[in-house]
């Protein structure tokens, strides 16, 4: 008896009795819809949930100078240059499980618009890429700058919504000058809204410029090879605040001050333009722990570190909030996988109960089969085919169900699905699977009727 | 020429501990073209020894010739496939299948050989025309009349061209005028195809239809063993 023909025989039998085959396969339908329906809905909240966790910075690596020391005390992470901005190009053009860096050059200063002023959290120089790196490029307003103002150390910058509120309250910020430190930059942009970070620092209160211009034209203190943090906290906002003479906050001089002619014998020796830190972003969260080693090879080899002396960087990921979002990604596939399995061991169970129920119904048929010359393993693919044909069917019907639940979940709640052809895939297999497992022990049974016995059963 | 040779045929039925004999050392013959009539009232053995006949039982000693092959110690398989090819069965309640065409269910022995289908569903449109269903093949069995299903299934039973065709009580379910035209098939086949027939019945009337009756009586054979016996009693046709 070959295949086809088994299928076709199957098929007549199923068509006998169109009602009780669709009832014996509801379950599987219910079942595989089911598991396609949660498979593209819970893929899709799961990308998205994937995807703010991203743009906490889940896939972020910071690159930060390494530590200079003197004397036994230690200055801290960042207090020797040692990027350059030729470090970033190199980052991003040799390190294949990098998506994007961009360098970053920080400054700290007031901005003053017409009567009003502010002084933000963070005033990033930086590339386009680091928007792509923060996952930020949506506008609220306005364009990002581009590598053509990076490259001419343009006046323009890109504000967070902040500095809007407080510098813009009843206007719109595009095309206004802000001024920093005197010089006039103009707004092109203005960033949305993402809130505090999980340390609670507002991310919205910043601004960034092409870090050019930031090096050049703003914080120009960051060419001397001395202690920034130091500098930055003597030279920051304290200079701007009109009530300093009555909370006097100054740094004390300890040590006398450096004359000019001091100055000038002991020169600060320049080396080269320095960035402050960079900033990566990896492919995706697998590939954090290679994107480390790659940038940590690349910068000792363009350091010229030699093997056994200590790195002259620090890399810093976000461990925390990697590792819940690898968390978060299998616990919702354990959770979607036992969905299915539950629901598919139920149809399977309801297949298996109709498939006995039919085996007992129908022993004269098997009994007349075998009369006329079936073997005991033609009643068993005989049945086996019958209950496979049953879950696949069961399965293409559930895979539309599924299909159209998830469009209809898209179309009226608006959320997100994402179809899944591996669902598919594993719904077919899994309802054929079930269909074997299932319908074999009513086929074997069948097959093992004894046809005097059969073809007197009543 | 011998067809059906049965040497000494026991068969004895375990249950528990208690042995049931059935048969009690049943020999005859039949030879090929012959019209048989298996008699005997219910108890009698009669349906034992038609299922060790009909190859779906196996004797617990004796020997059983078929077709000048051995088919006593044949496993289950191997016996299907003589069903399949040598023999024939027409039944009381005709066992047809439900919702299922009448050329559907005559096609149906063949998907267990290796026929093709379009050939298969040649032979069935033929042997349906043959016993005067051609207009019917389309119908499902609870469309037809009872002789109606009956004809279908003895098409169905001649689809392989057996050379053995087992009827069990095949007017049981029938009105004496069906059960008539049922027979006069039956007698047609076995004269102008030479298609040996057994029929198992308890009714003499039927029994009558066949040239010789073999008469089993508790386990043992009666009479009508033999070919030969034949010559003793009427032709049951002519009469």
């Amino acid at each position: 008896m070959n295949f086809t023909r088994t299928i076709k025989t199957a098929l007549r039998a199923l068509r006998r009795n169109v009602m009780r085959a669709v009832l014996t396969t509801l379950g599987i339908m219910i079942g595989v819809g089911a598991v396609i329906a949660m498979t593209e809905i819970g893929q899709g909240s799961s990308a998205m949930i994937q995807k703010s966790i991203a743009s906490m910075g889940a896939n972020n690596l910071l690159v930060f100078p390494g530590t200079a020391a003197s004397g036994g005390v230690s200055f801290g992470a960042g207090s020797t240059l040692t990027l350059t901005p030729q470090d970033c190009e190199a980052i991003v053009t040799d390190c294949p499980a990098l998506k994007a860096a961009a360098p970053i050059v920080r400054a700290r200063s007031q901005l003053v618009y017409g009567s009003r002023n502010w002084v933000p959290n963070t005033i990033s120089g930086t590339t386009p890429e680091f928007f792509e790196v923060r996952d930020w490029t949506s506008m609220a307003e306005g364009e990002l700058f581009t590598q053509r103002d990076v490259r001419n150390g343009s006046k323009v910058c890109v504000i967070g919504q902040t500095i809007v509120k407080n510098l813009f309250p009843d206007e719109s910020p595009i095309g206004k000058e802000i001024r920093v430190r005197n010089v006039a930059f103009k707004v092109i942009g203005v960033l949305r809204s993402k809130g505090a970070n999980t340390f609670g620092q507002d991310q919205d209160d910043i601004i960034v410029a092409p870090w050019t211009s930031i090096k050049s034209r703003v914080s120009s203190q960051s060419l001397q090879n001395a202690n920034q943090s130091a500098a930055a906290s003597s030279s920051g906002g304290t200079e701007i605040n009109s009530l300093s003479d009555l909370y006097p906050t100054k740094a004390v001089q300890l040590y006398p001050a450096q004359s000019a002619i001091q100055a000038a014998d002991s020169p600060m020796p320049v080396r080269f333009t320095n960035i402050d830190q960079i900033i990566a972003a990896a492919d995706s969260a697998e590939q954090m722990q290679s994107a480390i080693k790659q940038i940590t090879s690349l910068l000792r080899d363009r350091h010229r570190l030699r093997p056994g002396e200590p790195d002259d960087f620090t890399i810093r990921d976000m461990a925390d909030i990697s590792r819940a979002q690898s968390e978060m990604t299998n616990t919702m596939t354990t959770l979607l996988l036992c969905v299915a399995l539950i629901s598919l061991v139920v149809g399977g169970v309801g297949i298996m109960n109709i498939m006995l129920v039919s085996v007992t119904e129908r022993t004269r048929e098997i009994g007349l089969r075998m009369a006329v010359g079936a073997r005991g393993r033609d009643i068993l693919w005989q049945f086996l085919v019958e209950a496979l044909v049953l879950c696949l069917i069961g399965g293409g019907v559930g895979i539309m169900l599924g299909s159209i639940s998830s469009l209809l979940v898209t179309k009226f709640l608006g959320w997100s699905t994402q179809s899944s052809p591996l669902a598919i895939l594993v719904a077919v297999l899994v309802s054929a699977g079930v269909g074997l497992i299932f319908g074999f022990y009513p086929a074997w049974k069948a097959s093992r009727l004894d046809p005097i016995e059969a073809l007197r059963y009543e | 020429m011998t067809f059906i040779e049965l040497n000494n045929i026991y068969k004895t039925y375990f249950l528990g501990e208690i042995e049931v004999p059935v048969l009690k050392g049943v020999s005859l013959q039949v030879d090929r073209g012959e019209m048989v009539a298996l008699m005997g009232v219910s108890g009698s053995g009669k349906s034992t020894l038609m299922n060790i006949l009909g190859c779906l039982d196996r004797p617990t000693s004796g020997e059983y010739w078929l077709d000048g092959e051995n088919v006593t110690h044949l496993s289950a398989n191997q016996r299907a496939v003589v069903r399949n090819t040598k023999i024939g069965f027409v039944f009381q309640s005709f066992n047809l299948l439900a919702r299922t065409t009448a050329v559907e269910n005559v096609m149906m022995p063949l998907s267990y050989g290796s026929v093709s289908d379009r050939e298969a569903r040649k032979r069935a449109v033929e042997l349906l025309d043959r016993v005067g269903l051609g207009d019917r093949s389309h119908h499902h069995p609870s469309q037809l009349s009872g002789g109606q299903q009956q004809r279908v299934a003895v098409a169905r039973a001649l689809i392989n061209h057996p050379p053995l065709l087992f009827a069990d009580e095949p007017t049981g379910n029938l009105d004496s005028r069906t059960s008539e035209e049922v027979l006069g098939m039956f007698q047609q086949l076995n004269e102008k195809e030479g298609i040996t027939i057994i029929l198992v019945t308890h009714d003499a009337g039927v029994a009558q239809h066949a040239r010789r009756t073999i008469r089993i009586h508790d386990g043992v054979i009666a009479d009508g063993a033999h070919a030969a016996d034949a010559v003793a009693q009427p032709v049951g046709g002519a009469a």
